[in-house]
């Protein structure tokens, strides 16, 4: 009855052990060289976004990539499933799933024209 | 695992048939809206304008060529294949789907004009870039610049394709999509003023936050109904409420609520609290195009939820339209009165008007899904001009809707305030305007059933009419104010959509018989 699921309860046991044991062992094997750089805050590896004296606005480009990573982030979570089935799906399923990646292609296409992909 | 892939694989999916001819309306929209968004990208910007311009007319006069194309279809698509009927017949091509399309199309098209007017402020109404702080120096840059901005074509015609599946979709949760579909533009719209852009995002705001917030109803109510029916399709819970064992109570609980979010994008009271300010702050040409397509919409929902989905509790559901009919028109019609601001009038007519709808709807008969269908066709094109006639009476600082500001304009403008003046006794129902002959036959349709609603029903219109007809007593004997405001000529798209506005409002008091014909021919569903 459970046999079906035992792969998957191991997969999970391996999968926290690694994570525990990776970052367990990770302060007695790594060396230890602390800089300005290393008490900062964390943003994505770029440095931190400065904060404004006073009540002003900052910017805040983050959303747009945030955004366009969901747009394509679903993207893929509807091509999986394609791909694995699109045998079965046959025709139909080849010119929906065309239309689908025109979509969302569409939508690329004005992010990249109109700038959304550069930084400033 | 892997045989279970391996078996999904083999095993040919049976494909479902749809009827791609009665959902071409749809699509040809939903395509110039691609389109729009393709020509964003793609055009530069001294020629956007006129190319957007130029997809939206054309897609929209596609549409409404196909759905006249289209006339008297009975279809339900698509076809149910295999044993996955989930969404077999979730979309209904019917009369009134039709007639309610077509409605939605035509005053899109007068909206869309409106939207593309340049002529009477700088740029257009619109704002040219709405991330732009509000007050900063790029700001005041924005408002003297006549940089023009062009998005919001492919957003209306988004809410557009929306507004096409909202009254055709037989399916609950298809319905929630179309909801959402024609919602969120018209969100991002409100906020786009050129003029008084504070009060413009804080539209768009409470605007969300309020339509989140009716949404959550409509998916609380799909859920309950789903517990009962064990199905989102209307045919299918009207068939489960004859066999269905379980609780009514899931039941009405479920309606009720899915009422709720159906009836707050219809703006009737007690849902309506958005409504006034979300019409002040927006874009006057995107006001008119909310207060006319969206109610078109929501009322094409709500009846076919009612009339086809729970046609046999209607014993149930009357008395609820009963209330809110009432508050709805009491509410437009009492607050109204109380208002010194002329946009902020005809919101709350809009709010008596979608009272005087819903008396259309306490019978299920042919004759009332008729009157329905006539009234917000000629509610809309009323609404859709005297919004426009907004646009025109100016002050240096954008559009003068203070009450006070109109006073004299006769003198100043004959033209302007004649207008104006059709359109708003068309808006109290008096004869020979379209707003009577509607009137008439929606209180003629809930006559032999509910009466007492209908004498409710012309107190309150009387009510409305004082409010009506005092603002075109101050345009013709008032003293005009010193500082008189401007009267823009505007350009010939809006002098084209102003017109068309009257020109029905006026035929259709005098000469509606064929379109009524045309409506009652038009009131089957097919569920």
């Amino acid at each position: 009855m459970l046999a079906p699921y035992l792969p998957i309860l191991l997969l999970f046991a391996l999968a926290t052990g690694f994570a525990v044991f990776s970052v367990g062992i990770a302060p007695f094997t790594g060396p230890r060289r602390y800089n300005k750089a290393k008490l900062d805050f964390y943003e994505c590896g770029i440095e931190p976004t400065p904060q404004p004296m006073g009540p002003s606005r900052f910017p805040v480009k983050y959303y747009l990539t945030a955004m366009l990573f969901i747009v394509f982030d679903i993207e893929i979570i509807f091509l999986y499933p394609y791909a694995v089935a699109n045998k079965a799906l046959g025709l139909f399923g080849l010119v929906e799933i065309i239309l689908f990646v025109a979509t969302v292609f569409v939508a690329y296409a004005y992010v990249w024209r109109r700038g959304g992909l550069d930084w400033d | 695992m892997t045989h279970l892939l391996l078996a999904a694989g083999n095993t040919a999916v049976s494909t479902p048939s749809v009827s791609y001819h009665a959902l071409a309306p749809i699509f040809i929209v939903l395509g110039a809206a691609m389109l729009g968004v393709l020509v964003e990208a793609a055009v530069p910007r001294a020629e956007r304008f006129t190319v957007q311009l130029m997809v939206t007319i054309v897609g929209l006069v596609a549409a409404l060529v196909v759905v006249g194309l289209l006339h008297g279809t009975r279809t339900t698509t698509p076809s149910p294949t295999g044993n996955d009927a989930f969404f077999a017949g979730s979309l209904s091509i019917d009369g009134v789907g039709l007639f309610l399309q077509g409605t939605v199309l035509a005053l899109a098209l007068v909206a869309a004009l409106l939207v593309s007017e340049r002529s009477v402020d700088v740029g257009s109404p619109i704002v040219a870039s709405a991330a732009v702080v509000v007050g900063s120096a790029d700001d005041r840059r924005l408002t003297t610049a006549d940089r023009v901005q062009t998005e919001v074509f492919p957003l209306m015609l988004f809410a557009v394709s929306g507004m096409l599946i909202f009254p055709i979709a037989n399916n609950l949760i298809l319905m929630f999509v179309a909801l959402e579909v024609l919602s969120l533009p018209l969100y991002l719209m409100a906020g786009l003023a050129r003029r008084r852009r504070l009060l413009s995002q804080e539209a768009s705001l409470k605007y969300f936050l309020l339509g989140a917030f009716a949404s959550a109803f409509f998916l609380y109510g799909l859920a309950l109904l789903y517990g009962y029916a064990d199905t989102v399709d209307l045919p299918g819970i009207f068939t489960a409420q004859q066999t269905s064992g379980k609780s009514d109570v899931l039941l009405y609980t479920g309606l009720a609520l899915l009422l709720v979010g159906l009836l707050f994008k219809a703006s009737v009271a007690p849902f309506h609290n958005w409504t006034v300010d979300v019409y002040v702050g927006a874009p006057t040409p995107v006001t008119a195009f909310m207060a006319s397509c969206t109610k078109v919409a929501a009322f094409g929902a709500i009846l076919r939820v009612l009339f086809v989905g729970f046609s046999s509790a209607e014993w149930n559901w009357r008395p609820v339209i009963w209330a809110v009919a009432i508050a709805s028109m009491v509410v437009g019609a009492v607050l109204g009165l109380t208002q010194t601001d002329i946009k902020r009038i005809l919101a709350y007519s809009s709010i008596a008007h979608a009272g005087f709808i819903l008396v259309g709807m306490v019978a299920i008969t042919k004759q009332s899904t008729a009157s329905v269908m006539f009234y917000v066709l000629t509610y809309g094109f009323t609404t859709l001009a005297a919004f426009g006639m907004l646009m025109l009476v100016r002050d240096p600082d954008g559009e003068a809707t203070q009450l006070a500001r109109w006073s004299g304009l006769a003198r100043k403008s004959p033209v302007v305030a004649t207008v104006m003046t059709v359109l708003l006794l068309s808006m109290a129902g008096i004869p020979l305007t379209s707003g009577f002959t509607g009137k008439f036959y929606v209180f003629r349709a809930a006559w032999d059933t509910a009466g007492p609603l209908v004498v409710i029903a012309l107190l309150s219109s009387a009510v409305a009419a004082f409010f009506y007809l005092r603002i075109v007593v101050m345009m013709f004997f008032a003293e005009p104010p010193v500082d008189s405001p401007t009267i823009a000529i505007p350009g010939w798209a809006a002098s084209v959509a102003l017109t068309v506005g009257v020109v029905v409002t006026i035929v259709l008091g005098v000469f509606p018989q064929p379109v009524i014909d045309l409506a009652s021919k038009a009131s089957y569903f097919t569920g």
